[in-house]
């Protein structure tokens, strides 16, 4: 047997997903020597879609996709590489749950257009030109753009057989599932690829690991308020954190630098809908109701990584 | 027949539930569009079964619990109505109709309000018309 054939293609992502892996450093070496890369558009290889797609079905051993789901001709690459690979990994959170760049979920296609080419106070645009699908330039050349849709996870595009959190996943993270792969130790398809635990309990600053009780939340501050002491727990201290909800496959990183966690992990073991349970986690913590009417933007904060995986999957269009 | 709104309420054992109890025993009337499920306390009520059941079917969802002070488990109520304000803030973002969500403190004796609420609710839903976000039902 030859070595396992891979492919990547990143969708409606940043490609910082693809930089994690060069994270890896020297064991990405190991990696590459190990496996045949056959695919891996657009950042790596310059192989055709016709000649991918011209490969049997079925042939490649593991499909990574990165990014979210957002035009036709990621629609249309998702079926195909659900056909070539016979296992598909959605790879970072926008591949899960739609990632931050889901959040355009909350808006009509037309508004987005319309606000990034006519009403942004840089725009030059004086006809008011909207991208469409088709367009012929010098009367004859004929050009065109894939369709916008609303942004979909994979998993609402075809059959996944793993996810994998992060925004991008931690390399260390990386580095398991990989290991997990080549050694052919994977979960049941269909599952999260994760340690299973809270950031909560990895992080250095949760009490309980210091034998401490937690404490309630008496007062809701942003980021830019307040100092911050070392080693408290965001949380009890005030600012909206949301590790108790969130895979920490990530080392609790942001923690680590003061940051509280924004739920880029995709959530915990048993959860359904990562904002919910994440606005059900802060209210239980919160001493009072009126510390509710202090959260700013709650829709962003709790859904900021996971709106086009939720049940609502974005706002209502009427 | 025509479209009959479909308002499940969730009621809280030691007051709401006994409360719908009441009315039935004292025969208020009220709309048959209530489908009562009974939970030990509203701090049991998580922000998932509500937005599953607007998803499933219900044209609204009403949450029943103890007056403040009053929930047998000391605090159950309170930490309801910190979920309900917080999720209903969001909820709203996302285009849901607010008086689709409602929370209500209906003691054991309120059987009067009780159905009330419930005739209200339904009267309003009728005029707000379907819920949008209904799948495959």
């Amino acid at each position: 047997m030859g070595k396992p054939k891979i492919a990547y293609y990143l969708a409606g992502g940043c490609g910082g997903c693809d930089i994690s892996l060069v994270d890896l450093s020297e064991f990405l070496i190991d990696v590459v020597t190990a496996v045949d890369i056959v695919f891996f558009a657009p950042t790596l290889l310059d192989v055709k879609y016709k000649d991918f797609e011209a490969l049997p079905d079925g042939s490649i051993e593991v499909g990574f996709w990165s990014g979210n789901v957002r035009n036709k001709e990621h629609e249309h690459m998702a079926k195909t590489m659900r056909r070539k690979c016979k296992t598909l990994i959605a790879y970072g959170i926008c591949a899960s749950l739609g990632g931050i760049k889901g959040l355009v979920n909350l808006y009509t296609n037309q508004e987005l257009l319309e606000k990034a080419y006519r009403d942004t106070f840089s725009t030059d645009n004086p006809t008011g030109e909207l991208p469409s699908p088709k367009v012929t330039v010098d009367g004859k050349y004929e050009l065109e753009l894939p369709e916008l849709t609303e942004v979909r996870t994979l998993g609402q595009v075809v059959e996944v057989d793993y996810l994998i959190g992060g925004c991008p996943p931690h390399y260390e993270q990386v580095k398991k599932a990989l290991i997990a792969l080549l050694e052919g130790k994977l979960p049941p398809p269909g599952s999260w690829i994760t340690m299973g635990h809270a950031v909560c309990e990895i992080c250095k600053r949760n009490p309980v690991l210091k034998g401490k009780s937690k404490e309630i939340t008496t007062e809701v501050k942003r980021i830019i308020e307040g100092e911050l002491e070392e080693e408290r727990c965001l949380l009890e201290a005030g600012y909206l954190c949301l590790g108790p909800v969130t895979q920490g496959d990530c080392g609790a990183s942001c923690l680590k630098v003061n940051i509280p966690c924004r739920g880029c992990g995709g959530p915990i073991p048993e959860v359904s809908d990562f904002g919910l349970r994440a606005i059900n986690m802060i209210a239980s913590v919160l001493e009072n109701e009126e510390l509710v009417d202090k959260i700013e933007d709650p829709l962003h904060l709790f859904y900021r990584y996971s709106l086009p995986g939720s049940m609502l999957g974005g706002r209502i269009k009427k | 027949m025509g479209w009959e709104p479909k308002i499940v309420v969730i009621a809280c054992n030691w007051c709401t539930y006994a409360a719908a109890d009441l009315a039935g025993s004292l025969r208020y009337s009220y709309p048959p569009t209530a489908h009562i499920i009974r939970v030990p306390c509203s701090g049991r009520v998580e922000p998932e079964f509500i937005v599953k059941a607007l998803i499933n079917g219900a044209d609204a969802v009403l949450i029943g619990g103890c007056h403040p002070g009053d929930c047998h488990y000391r605090s159950g109520n309170y930490k309801a109505l910190r979920r309900f304000k917080l999720l209903k803030r969001v909820l709203e973002e996302l285009g849901i109709e607010e008086e689709r969500i409602r929370l209500e403190w209906i003691s054991g004796s309120e059987a009067k309000k009780f159905a009330e609420v419930i005739t209200e609710l339904d009267a309003k839903i009728r005029e707000l018309g379907p819920n949008p976000i209904k799948r495959g039902v």
